[in-house]
């Protein structure tokens, strides 16, 4: 029996349980998936809980649902790989061993990185939104809050969804205006990025967006520390921002065990090939999802499209043929805006997104760069497709390579 | 994309002034450039871009956190080194582009 063996059983690990699972013979191959926690987050749901739209139990399903049976599964932390012995330590000091090895730890929010976030007002008056936790305690505030200054801060790049921050903030400007006390708050956004996103268009237009939307932007701004007595956010060079409620996008760190596996850079990201995601120390180890350090989105579309190529590549390691499928950092991304709108982006490493229609050229349905209800409607049935169809693997009508037909290179 | 003349030689530049080509680069254009924005270069800003031409070669994503914790200057020296925008500064001084680590 040939081992394989996937490390985290989140939105990655488990898209490839499913489809190797499919693909191979199971008389000659033994499939594993160790994860430590056994429930399944849908984490684009978590963006909608402080705002009501979503509860918890809207984004939670245990991960065994999705998991082919006949694959095994350990519910145990790892401790480490070892590379040069084809083998992983888990906490409970079992070993695991396996001819490949897919790496699909995620990243984790860390705000113990970031001096006094974790202080006194830590979920009084500072709350993230990207765990369950976070949301719900921030869906618990919101229903009582009177208005004030709400600031939200992203501490450090990379982090998970980068437009995340982007819909938070015209969630809130939209729930607070249904909620009659929109001209008792006042939003500001603020990023250590030099605008409201990375690249040149997109940030024209989502720039724009925050503007109509009278949401304050503060750029250029690097986190150091928060003082919860007097409640301002501080940065580097010396600027401060008052805030009543913060809600943070921590700093992102990959999992600690790839740390301690001696795979990562600085911030545990593994090591990969941006294209063929074989990671660059070993070549039966691969990597799947916000876990490398390729230059993309930390998302999960990208972990979808890079699931295809990676499935690939591994039928060719498999076969000892050359990696010939090539990664081109895809990522595809609702950008929901309030009011039962949204916008859509769609792009890769070497294309910035670009205004158009999606997937049809001309036809749509979805309009690229564009804030429209259709784009909407495509993000609210996007939680079915995913549970239904993307985490089990299933074959979606859309290339994993970006394709330029559709798009054009400005904004009409 | 535009070409420029500086401390005696052309150098292609992008929209934003950051050079297209990095073996293009060298200390002279380096002090030029800074000299445009009002920032004497030291050999302390020496290194800083000297890391910066290494990561990026070696196709690393850079961030401020990362040259923070390169040995060579904490963040909070960084921003003392090229005020107002590190490593959108020290980037465009060390001839390589932008950096954009989160897209």
């Amino acid at each position: 029996m040939k081992k394989i063996l996937i490390l985290g059983g989140g939105t990655a690990g488990t898209m490839m349980g499913n489809k190797l699972y499919k693909a191979l013979d199971h008389q000659e191959w033994e499939i594993t998936i160790v994860d430590q926690h056994k429930t399944h987050y849908y984490q684009p749901g978590f963006l909608f809980i402080p705002f009501g739209i979503y509860n918890k139990s809207d984004v939670i399903k245990p991960k065994g649902d999705f998991f082919p049976s006949g694959v095994k599964v350990i519910y145990q932390e790892i401790d480490r790989v070892e590379g040069d012995h084809n083998k992983v330590l888990l906490m409970d000091g079992s070993t695991l061993n396996y001819d490949y090895l897919i790496i699909a730890t995620g990243t984790q929010t860390r705000p113990d990185e970031t001096p006094g976030l974790q202080g006194e007002q830590w979920y009084k008056s500072i709350f993230d939104f990207y765990t369950i936790e976070g949301a719900v305690a921030l869906q618990q505030f919101f229903k009582t809050w009177e208005g004030g200054k709400l600031v939200l801060c992203i501490a450090e790049l990379p982090f998970k969804c980068p437009v995340a921050p982007i819909e938070f903030v015209c969630l809130a400007e939209a729930y607070f205006t249904e909620k009659g006390i929109r001209d008792k708050v006042d939003i500001t956004f603020v990023t250590p990025l030099a605008g409201a996103f990375t690249k040149p268009i997109a940030t024209k237009m989502l720039s724009q967006l925050l503007e109509e939307k009278n949401i304050n932007v503060v750029p250029d701004f690097y986190l150091e520390s928060v003082d919860n007595e007097k409640k301002v956010l501080k940065s580097y060079d010396e600027q401060e921002i008052p805030f009543d409620v913060l809600t943070i996008v921590p700093v992102n760190m990959g999992s600690e065990m790839i740390e301690r596996s001696g795979l990562g850079d600085d911030m545990n990201y593994v090591e990969t090939d941006k294209e063929t995601l074989q990671s660059k120390k070993f070549e039966n180890i691969f990597v799947l999802g916000d876990a490398g350090n390729l230059p993309t989105s930390k998302a999960g579309s990208v972990a979808h499209f890079a699931s295809e190529i990676l499935f690939e590549n591994m039928m060719n390691a498999f076969e000892n043929r050359p990696l010939t499928a090539k990664f081109d950092g895809h990522a595809n991304c609702y950008i929901e805006t309030g009011y039962g709108k949204g916008a859509l982006i769609d792009f890769n490493y070497d294309t910035e997104p670009l205004p158009g229609t999606f997937p049809l050229p001309g036809i749509g349905p979805f309009g690229l760069l564009r804030n429209t209800k259709i784009n909407h409607y495509g993000k609210m049935i996007f939680r079915w497709i995913y549970w239904h169809i993307l985490l089990r693997g299933k074959e979606m009508p859309i290339e994993a390579h970006m394709t330029m037909a559709g798009k054009k290179n400005s904004i009409d | 994309m535009a070409q420029k003349t500086i401390a005696g030689q052309t150098i292609e530049v992008n929209d934003e002034g950051y050079m297209v080509d990095a073996s293009q680069w060298n200390r002279e254009i380096a002090a030029e450039l800074a000299k445009e924005d009002g920032i004497e270069l030291t050999e302390k800003h020496y290194e800083v871009l000297e890391f910066l031409r290494k990561s990026n070669e070696k196709g690393e994503t850079l961030t401020i956190r990362r040259v923070g914790k390169s040995g060579i200057v904490d963040i909070k020296g960084l921003y003392g080194l090229f005020p107002g925008g590190p490593l959108k500064f020290s980037s465009r001084f060390a001839g390589i582009p932008k950096p954009a680590s989160c897209v």
